[in-house]
């Protein structure tokens, strides 16, 4: 069993998200750096399926030498190889980012044999372009389904299929993929694990395939960030204490919601 | 024209296709072409008419033997196949899951770039180079993009605009495309679909009750349960209590969980994180309660009770009742 998953180094904001004065990039002076959500959950998943029917677990990220921290975040939670798509850290669009991902996949099948199974995350958290999954799952002519919160597969088979479910509201939609197959999961599909003390010394250990990648830019590109422009409210305090509560509920009788 | 993919589910059309409509009817002015829609999987007459009330002069749909259910594979091709064959001058959709999906799997197979989640755009002028304001980290910023493409697409960003029908609506001329769809692309439709809860769900609740760190457990949830029964609500809560596993993922609020647009949202013991705030800012009021008159949450909310969400809580719920009786 052999899955490989894509993840994204990205900045870690609390409250608030503030742009570097050339409006290129995050001002990720007071932040930390996270896997994106949706595939820190991807890596669990993967790592559980491994862990269930047996096999390998490779992360594969594209972003500047600091995205190995990534990897070696994922090896730290039961992934077993890295493999580094290395960039000048500026931010590639959705079109480059997939060719890269994509010839960086047919290198790994052409020396190893090929994925029963790729995860990648929904969408980024920082750019959010909700594209590049589909377009590598594309160009590799896998199925693929967004949106995933559960998946069961039967890999003992060999040539079966992945059962994927896919949140809806009030309920959810379950898709049978043909392996190879690919997914984009989202965060609930599972809790992360924290990495332990022995996965944190294995993952020093981890050796990172580093690969160099010639695609070429797509139409997108990015000209500045900037904050949006909020309306300011004014928030008007309606107590302190439990004695406020005859005034919210004032308030909730002039909504009309009671 | 500019085609605006019309996202639709077992005979309703979906919100985000009254917005992209909205969106799609003003761009479309601005560039001096017609509005047309395109309906995926459906010939259904009301659904043409809905499109014509947003504005739509035209309406295409398709119907075909893997389009039977949706999957995002045969309908991106679907969608892709009616750009080969009508040549429009911009496509949109709007940006919800579905969305997002169908646009990407179409760009992919025209090999085409799509811009995610936008909320303004600038038409290019003849140069090939149009620009565009879209939404990062779920719309806590925003991002100036220049698109060199010989098609544009775009999806808007959910709940960026309003819907809103046009004033001059017309009944739209109704098309059915005959498109030669592969049969392998049904590997992707939709097998099953569960329901777990009818009735009011998160995302369609008038009211939301949400819980943050600062409830402290699971059980300590009760108080707002008993709220949000009262009132026909729902219980949400911020990524620190999923995290925690005190509460499932699907009640989460927030950029990894569910955009709510309740008429009120009562957000307690949350500090407001941009996370969770991208999921809570669609909510026509806020109340926040907080111990901290600092929070963002109480900073950003439309009120404030400056309490412990313990004592507060039941306060209101007592009240409710008191002036029930």
């Amino acid at each position: 069993m052999r899955i490989l998953c894509c993840v994204k180094r990205v900045a870690a904001p609390g409250a608030k998200i503030n742009v570097t004065d050339d409006g290129l990039a995050v001002d990720a002076t007071h932040l930390g750096f996270a896997t994106s959500p949706h595939e820190e959950c991807g890596v669990e998943e993967a790592v559980q399926l491994t862990e269930r029917h047996g096999g390998e677990v490779t992360v594969l990220t594209l972003g500047p030498p600091e995205a190995a921290d990534q990897l070696r975040y994922a090896a730290s939670v039961g992934a077993h190889h890295g493999v580094l798509v290395a960039t000048d850290g500026s931010a590639w669009d959705p079109q480059r980012t997939a060719a890269a991902l994509t010839e960086a996949i047919q290198d790994l099948e052409a020396a190893d044999g090929p994925f029963d199974l790729l995860v990648f995350g929904n969408e980024s958290a920082d750019s959010g372009g909700f594209q590049v999954g589909v377009r590598v799952a594309y160009a590799l002519g896998r199925p693929i389904v967004n949106g995933i919160k559960g998946i069961e597969a039967d890999f003992e088979s060999g040539d079966g299929e992945v059962r994927a479910r896919r949140e809806i509201d009030g309920g959810f939609e379950v898709y049978e993929l043909p392996m190879p197959a690919a997914v984009g999961v989202k965060e609930g599909i599972n809790l992360p694990r924290y990495p332990t003390m022995r996965g944190r010394l294995a993952s020093k250990k981890l050796e990172i395939a580093e690969v160099a990648s010639e695609a070429e830019s797509g139409g997108q590109s990015l000209v500045r960030l900037h904050r949006p422009r909020e309306a300011v409210t004014e928030t008007v305090v309606l107590g302190n204490g439990p004695e406020a509560a005859p005034a919210v509920v004032d308030m909730l009788e002039e909504l009309g919601v009671l | 024209m500019l085609l605006v993919v019309l996202e639709n589910d077992r005979g309703s059309m979906d919100e985000a296709a009254r917005e992209a409509l909205t969106f799609g009817r003003g761009l479309a002015a601005q560039m001096g072409m017609p509005l047309h829609g395109a309906l995926i999987g459906a010939d259904d007459a009301e659904m043409v008419s809905e499109a014509g009330a947003y504005g739509a002069e035209a309406v295409y749909t398709v119907a075909h033997e893997v389009l039977a259910d949706f999957g995002p594979e045969a309908w991106g091709e679907a969608a892709a196949e009616l750009v080969r064959r009508l040549g429009p001058g911009a496509v949109l959709a709007g940006g919800s899951e579905r969305g997002n999906e169908v646009m990407a799997q179409a760009a992919a197979r025209l090999d085409l770039p799509l811009v995610a989640n936008c909320i303004g755009v600038q038409p290019d002028e003849g140069a090939g180079e149009w620009t565009m304001t879209r939404q990062q980290w779920g719309g806590s910023l925003l991002e100036d993009a220049k698109l060199v493409s010989e098609l544009p697409m775009m999806t808007t960003g959910l709940h960026a605009v309003a819907a809103k029908p046009s004033e001059s609506a017309v009944e739209p001329v109704a098309e059915a495309v005959e498109v030669d769809l592969d049969q392998s692309l049904a590997r992707t439709m939709v097998k099953d679909r569960v329901v777990l809860e009818a009735g009011v769900t998160l995302s369609t609740a008038p009211v939301v009750i949400g819980g943050g760190r600062g409830v402290g457990s699971a059980e300590a949830f009760a108080p707002l349960e008993e709220l949000a029964a009262m009132l026909g609500g729902r219980v949400g809560c911020s990524r620190a209590v999923t995290n925690n596993g005190w509460r499932p993922h699907s009640d989460q609020v927030g950029q990894t969980g569910t955009r709510i647009t309740p008429e009120i949202y009562i957000a307690s013991g949350i500090s407001g994180a941009i996370q969770h705030w991208v999921g809570a800012k669609a909510s026509k009021h806020i109340l926040a309660i907080n111990i901290d008159p600092e929070a963002n949450m109480v900073v950003k909310a439309d009120w404030a009770v400056i309490a412990d969400l313990h004592e507060v809580i039941p306060a209101i719920t007592e009240e409710i009742k008191r002036r029930r009786a």
